[in-house]
């Protein structure tokens, strides 16, 4: 019987050689599922800091409360900054995978800048609460939301030495097989901090400055 | 063997696209995401800023859903999860986050809300004793 595989859309039965004479699954396969078994760590965490502001949220002990302190504009800046620089990390990646150095780049820097604008607007809006008082020290609310928004930050902002990382290493040693996989690793995690963006703006700024 | 993903038999990694696209294929599908995603970025502005639009008590239930739906294509167009043969063990792995997830948040918010009203009736019945 000849193999249907080529008419089968979902490639049902995969092949004719059987499971057990295939071999290990690639090495881009297997370290890419082992990055992928980390971001799903990193979203339990996160999971944790949400609970905890989700549970701390109202406890203001007398001091500002979100409606007070949150500036959705500036809020709505960040989510778009954070949105294309996705997008331009999508780019490196298909950049990346045609070994096409200029494209890779040029796409990695626009994730940078973007990724850069990103932080800066977050270190701003950090900034201008601790001066006006309202740090993480003024209530539990407000320990809860430094706590879960710094951590996204520091995530950005490793995610942004690995980024200049990666283009360092393009740039002097190429597509190599263990770069390109390092690539893949970095954009998988690029994307789940903008998927944690989301459930954090929706959570914490828009639900938290409630009309 | 070989190491394409249009190799019969092998999975796809996480975040891997579909073999042997071409790059304006590639470029639409982000492009088709960014799009979605600012869509949906741009109604929760939208309707957390304006209360007019929506029955207000009804707007918390259309942000959870509108994030939930970015979340989606985020996985979808941006991380490339898809629901063939050949990711489900990606597939598998994210529904074991999503449950702990769902566990640690549901079961946070719960017991410290219940916590939250036991204490409640204990602190005024304190404030009304001196």
């Amino acid at each position: 019987m000849t193999s249907t595989t080529a008419d089968d859309p979902h490639r049902l039965g995969r092949g004719d050689v059987p499971m057990s004479e295939r071999g290990p699954a690639p090495k881009r396969i297997v370290v890419a599922y082992g990055f992928w078994i980390f971001l799903l760590s990193d979203f339990v965490m996160f999971a944790g800091f949400f609970a905890a502001y989700a549970v701390l949220a109202k406890e203001t002990a007398g001091g500002p409360s979100g409606r007070d302190i949150f500036d959705l504009r500036l809020v709505a800046w960040e989510t778009a900054f954070l949105l294309t620089s996705t997008f331009a990390c999508g780019m490196a990646g298909l950049a990346s995978a045609r070994r096409n150095a200029k494209w890779f780049q040029l796409a990695m820097t626009a994730t940078a800048i973007f990724g850069a604008a990103f932080l800066a607007l977050e270190i701003h809006e950090f900034w201008s609460l601790i001066a006006e008082g309202n740090g993480p020290q003024r209530s539990a609310f407000l320990s809860a939301f430094f706590a879960l928004v710094g951590c996204h930050g520091v995530h950005v902002t490793l995610g942004l030495v690995w980024l200049t990382t990666m283009m360092a290493q393009v740039w002097a040693k190429g597509f190599r097989d263990d770069i390109q996989r390092r690539i893949a690793c970095f954009a998988l995690f690029w994307h789940a901090l903008d998927i944690i963006w989301v459930a954090l703006f929706t959570t914490v700024y828009l639900l938290g400055s409630g009309v | 063997m070989s190491d394409k993903n249009t190799e019969l038999g092998d999975d796809r990694a996480p975040g891997e696209e579909g073999g042997g696209q071409g790059v304006v294929t590639g470029i639409r599908g982000y492009a088709i995401g960014f799009l979605l995603a600012a869509l949906l970025s741009v109604a929760s502005f939208y309707i957390a800023s304006t209360g007019g639009l929506i029955y207000g008590p009804a707007i918390p239930v259309a942000l959870v859903a509108l994030a939930v739906g970015q979340m989606g294509v985020h996985l979808v167009f941006f991380l490339h999860v898809t629901s063939g043969p050949d990711n489900t063990n990606n597939v598998l792995a994210l529904a074991f986050g999503v449950l702990i997830v769902g566990l640690v948040l549901i079961g946070s918010i719960w017991i410290m809300g219940h916590l939250n009203h036991n204490l409640m009736g204990a602190e005024m019945v304190m404030g009304a004793q001196p």
